[in-house]
């Protein structure tokens, strides 16, 4: 087995020095009942690497990759280029094989690196502080949601959430919500040009512990959020705001400089790829210093050797499970740290001058595609503004369409009928998302297909 | 005894004053192979770029630029949103890129440089094909809302995965979307929670042992439980009797990690359950350290209900400096009806589908009988997919031997470092029968002044990464060693060599070691300032005082 050093002359000088008789006798405290005699019939034996390659590359040759359709794709993972060099980097050994930074003298590579990496989140969400990531966005939303009510100290109860959250997102908060008894006050989104940010904050009162609102929303807009912000602050309510597509706010203003007081979101986009939903990149921030010791996770803090070097190390642990354990912000142990590193990297070749120029291209071809959708019979365009995703209502149902656009190789957008199923009125909405990667001819095919159908 | 040093190099050589750390000072802070590296908001600038786009100049078919075609510029659909503020990201070409992040590299230890033992993290060998498979484009390349006829690979690399898992351990079904093991903890704990709640049976008391990892009693609080201690016997197992004395109708289930943190075979496990079942409760198995036992015993076997799996571990995804991990929960025919959504399921046509909030129901009343009544989505999408297409080629590779040999191998190394230390170092639990995959030490025995964090530090200058320290709490000064079925004898001999010389120098009260590391890149760091006035982030630094601000030097 090539994986496995131990020789069959070591493992017998190994059992004698530690005097056992056999390897059997080493697990004597598994109950004889319980214990398996060979290895576990109907499975099969090692295979060479050549065998598991060609098993592997059947099953992944059964999809389609983005990469071989004309793709629109979004609703929370993004298809961008990833510049070469990120994925050689991450394949350092030192970095993919290394773990937690527990031992900060042996360390200062992932240390120095999540250091920079929370100031570029902070700096891009517009935030005092950023966390060293969570799992990914939907559950840093949720982490976002439990640690505004540990704010409120449990005196508030009511979560208000928009309509245009990810529905997964809402999900996962309502999920959660249901063991902790948050109140979740929900809704369907409205079908409208604009985010209904009056209808929104209608919903907050004086026992809401936060409203979550996400920028730019499901279907594409932009809520208002200095508005709402002040609306939720009015209520002694925090804003929390959520962001699915980090290149947007290389063209948008930030969430912090809006006032969202915690700002959380899915890193994906910048360096980790679409890889079928996971892993991803939770991202989490604080516009506030105060607010730090409240929150969950991992944080990076800059000190001194004993030589007085600079130097790294993770801090303020007494937040978390292996000090406080049943008192800790939250039980969340391995974070994402390989994709933060990613994400890193990536931004880091792309600096503000690259990011705004992504972002500038990024909307520039969806205002393309907005403009020669709009142009098909039987397509409305429903936004009045958006960055790089943006929602048609067809003629038909979108869901049957994007499954029928298949079968040309266009991947057409997520449908409001996959978001959504079962809510009134969503079934003729398509996503479309459209990046850097689509071309002009992308966008071609996208109109020609859907004047196929719709004609 | 293989000699800790093949390069000529005996123990004692003089060095006269003089090894790769003293000797002259030099010019920029770099010692040889050893390089400082500035942050990159020191060396970046906001202008700098390390990306090309090709929208100002097209590259047509014979290679030469053209002019971008003159699509007029449509109008910005931001509205009053535009962005005008600087956001102030530094930017670096390629080339420093690559540098930067490559002599940060370089400051890490890592499983690739040598013995990695942290034990219960399970740092083994990341075998390179299964990051090959990863990046195969119909793994990497896709995206999780596709339509699900466009997808059929990726579900069936899930199902594939699900059905190892479910066979390995003997179990009825498996929540697969957890993120990583502290999440696939919830989504146990979530599910025993969910079918109390179903039979209408509120229980309030979650019963962990103090030898616990940490994200037991956090998860099970976050779930809305009480946490009780279970006591230990003298063996440092569960105490059976104690347990059974404890159980009642307020207690929801147990939190039992077998192997425990002791790194020993919970005996009474079965007996454990059986009590658990009698009284309405349901057993949560922390498998971190699964690792120990793939292939020897099925946990289903054992009476346990729910059981993460970290991928991570013992299926050898990489750790990559703190994830991202993958916490898969295998569950027993009870729980399962409360599994979150997503799953994947195979009917008999041989069809794998992917069940979400949509038509579940619908599938529970055709496939189930109208028995699933999961208890919610605890993430977005589908799970680690990353993880799981690296998982799968980990046991293909290995197959049902070599995952056994997996076991056999980590138990015998972790047994043969117990045995080679065990004079030298206290074993607390030594006479407790074999370890299993990690072996535990306890500061007893060293210099007065001198702790685990000493002969830590100690190790690390004789080039490994520390074993687990202070943990579990129940052992004073507890260092947990686990060096994995991928280390060879030679590698585990001079391992020992050197943990046998610096608990010697422990013992013997050696004040270097008090100071150590000597030759890590980094002296000990101060982590007391560091959470006394926390820096998180960067900020440039304050202009030195009579330094000329913008309009004093006047220009524009």
């Amino acid at each position: 087995m090539r994986y496995l050093p131990l020789t069959d002359a070591d493992r017998s000088a190994m059992l004698a020095k530690i005097g056992a008789s056999d390897i059997d006798a080493l697990f004597v405290d598994v109950p004889e009942e319980a214990r398996l005699t060979g290895p576990i019939h109907g499975l099969p034996m090692h295979a060479s690497e050549m065998a598991v390659e060609r098993h592997m590359r059947r099953l992944s040759k059964k999809n389609l990759a983005a990469a071989d359709a004309a793709f629109f794709l979004g609703a929370g993972a993004y298809k961008h280029h990833v510049p070469a060099s990120v994925d050689h980097i991450i394949q350092r050994g030192e970095f993919l094989t290394a773990y937690t930074p527990y031992q900060p003298e042996i360390a200062q590579g992932t240390l120095q690196m999540l250091f920079e990496f929370q100031t570029q989140v902070a700096r891009l969400y517009g935030c005092a502080v950023a966390n060293a990531s969570m799992y990914d966005g939907s559950t840093a939303c949720w982490e976002a949601v439990a640690m505004a009510s540990r704010i409120a100290r449990g005196k508030k109860r009511k979560v208000v959430l928009s309509g245009a959250l990810h529905p997964h997102y809402a999900e996962v908060v309502k999920t959660m919500a249901k063991f902790t008894d948050d109140e979740i006050a929900g809704a369907p989104p409205s079908l409208t040009a604009m985010p209904d940010d009056d209808g929104l904050i209608a919903r907050i009162d004086d026992n809401t512990s936060c409203v979550v609102v996400q920028y730019p929303d499901i279907l594409g807009r932009l809520p208002d959020l200095a508005k709402i912000a002040d609306a939720a602050h009015a209520q002694g309510a925090l804003l929390i705001a959520v962001n699915t597509e980090p290149v947007a706010l290389g063209a948008v203003k930030s969430p912090g400089e809006l006032g969202a007081d915690i700002v959380v979101g899915e890193g994906q986009a910048i360096g980790v790829g679409l890889q079928f939903g996971g892993p991803y990149l939770g991202l989490f921030a604080v516009r506030d210093e105060k607010h730090v010791r409240m929150m969950p996770g991992r944080l990076c803090g800059e000190t001194v050797d004993a030589e007085g070097k600079r130097g790294f190390v993770l801090t303020l642990s007494t937040r978390e499970q292996h000090i406080r354990r049943e008192k800790a912000t939250s039980n969340i142990c391995t974070n994402s740290g390989l994709c933060a590193l990613a994400f890193s990297v990536h931004m880091t070749l792309l600096g503000e001058a690259g990011l705004r120029q992504l972002a500038a291209e990024n909307h520039r071809l969806a205002c393309l595609a907005a403009e020669r959708l709009a142009k098909v019979p039987g397509v409305t365009v429903l936004n009045d503004q958006f960055f790089n995703e943006f929602t048609v209502l067809l003629d038909g149902d979108a869901r049957a369409i994007v499954r029928q656009l298949t079968r040309q190789n266009v991947l057409a957008g997520v449908s409001l009928g996959r978001l959504f199923p079962g809510v009134e009125g969503l079934a003729n909405g398509l996503l479309v998302a459209v990046t850097e990667t689509t071309t002009e001819e992308d966008i071609e095919t996208l109109a020609s297909a859907l004047e196929g159908v719709l004609a | 005894m293989n000699a800790p040093n093949q390069s000529g190099w005996k123990p004692g050589t003089p060095v006269d004053g003089h090894n790769a750390m003293s000797g002259p000072d030099t010019a920029t802070g770099n010692r040889a192979l050893m390089l400082e590296e500035p942050l990159i908001f020191e060396i970046g600038s906001t202008e700098t770029t390390g990306v090309d786009f090709d929208f100002a100049a097209r590259l047509d078919l014979a290679g030469v630029d053209q002019p971008a075609p003159p699509t007029p510029a449509p109008a910005s659909r931001l509205g009053s949103f535009a962005r005008t503020e600087a956001i102030g990201l530094p930017g670096l070409t390629e080339p420093e890129t690559v540098r930067h992040y490559t002599r940060l590299s370089r400051q890490n230890y890592a499983i690739d440089l040598g013995l990695f033992p942290l034990g219960s993290c399970t740092m083994k060998h990341n075998p390179r094909l299964n990051e090959k498979v990863a990046r195969m484009p119909g793994f990497a390349d896709v995206h999780p809302l596709q339509p699900v006829d466009t997808v059929r690979g990726a579900l069936e690399v899930m199902n594939e995965l699900a059905f190892w898992l479910i066979t390995l351990t003997g179990m009825h079904s498996v929540a697969m979307s957890p993120k990583a093991g502290a999440h696939g903890e919830l989504c146990g704990i979530l599910c025993i929670r969910a079918a109390l709640e179903a039979r209408g049976d509120a229980r309030k008391v979650i019963l962990v042992p103090e030898s616990a990892h940490g994200t037991n009693p956090a998860t099970a609080a976050f779930a809305g439980y009480e946490i009780e201690d279970i006591p230990a016997n003298a063996d440092g197992r569960v105490d059976l009797d104690a347990l059974k004395a404890r159980l009642g109708p307020d207690v929801a289930g147990v939190m039992i990690t077998n192997p425990s943190t002791l790194g020993l075979f919970e005996r009474d496990l079965k007996a454990i359950s059986d009590a658990v079942h009698a009284a309405g409760g349901f057993v949560y198995c922390d498998g971190a350290n699964f690792n120990a036992i793939v292939g020897k015993v099925r946990p289903g076997d054992l009476g346990v209900d729910a059981m993460h799996i970290n991928l991570h571990k013992t299926f050898s995804t990489p750790h990559g400096g703190g994830g991202p991990g993958s916490g898969p929960v295998v569950l027993s025919e009870a729980l399962s009806p409360f599994a979150p959504l997503p799953y994947t399921a195979r009917t008999k046509d041989g069809v794998v589908h992917l069940i979400e909030e949509e038509g579940a129901d619908a599938f529970s009343e055709e496939y189930f009988g109208g028995r699933m009544e999961h208890f919610g989505r605890m993430t977005a999408f589908h799970g680690q997919m990353g993880m799981f297409s690296r998982a799968l080629t980990y046991i293909l590779s290995h197959g049902a031997d070599g995952l056994r040999q997996v076991a056999e191998d980590a138990v015998l190394n972790a047994n043969y470092v117990l045995r080679s230390l065990e004079d030298v170092l206290d074993a607390p639990f030594g006479h407790s029968g074999p370890c299993m995959h990690e072996a535990l030490f306890s500061d007893k025995g060293f210099a007065e002044g001198l702790s685990t964090l000493d002969l830590a530090k100690g190790l690390i200058d004789e080039g490994y990464h520390p074993m687990t320290m202070y943990f579990p709490l129940v052992v004073h000064g507890a260092m947990l060693v686990e060096p994995t079925e991928t280390e060879s004898k030679a590698a585990l001999d001079q391992f020992i060599t050197a943990l046998r010389s610096v608990a010697g120098r422990a013992k013997a009260g050696d004040e270097s070691l008090r100071t150590a590391p000597h030759y890590a890149p980094r002296r000990r760091l101060d982590e007391t300032l560091a959470a006394r006035k926390p820096v998180l982030a960067w900020q440039a630094p304050e202009a030195p005082a009579g330094t000329p601000v913008a309009s004093e030097i006047g220009g524009a």
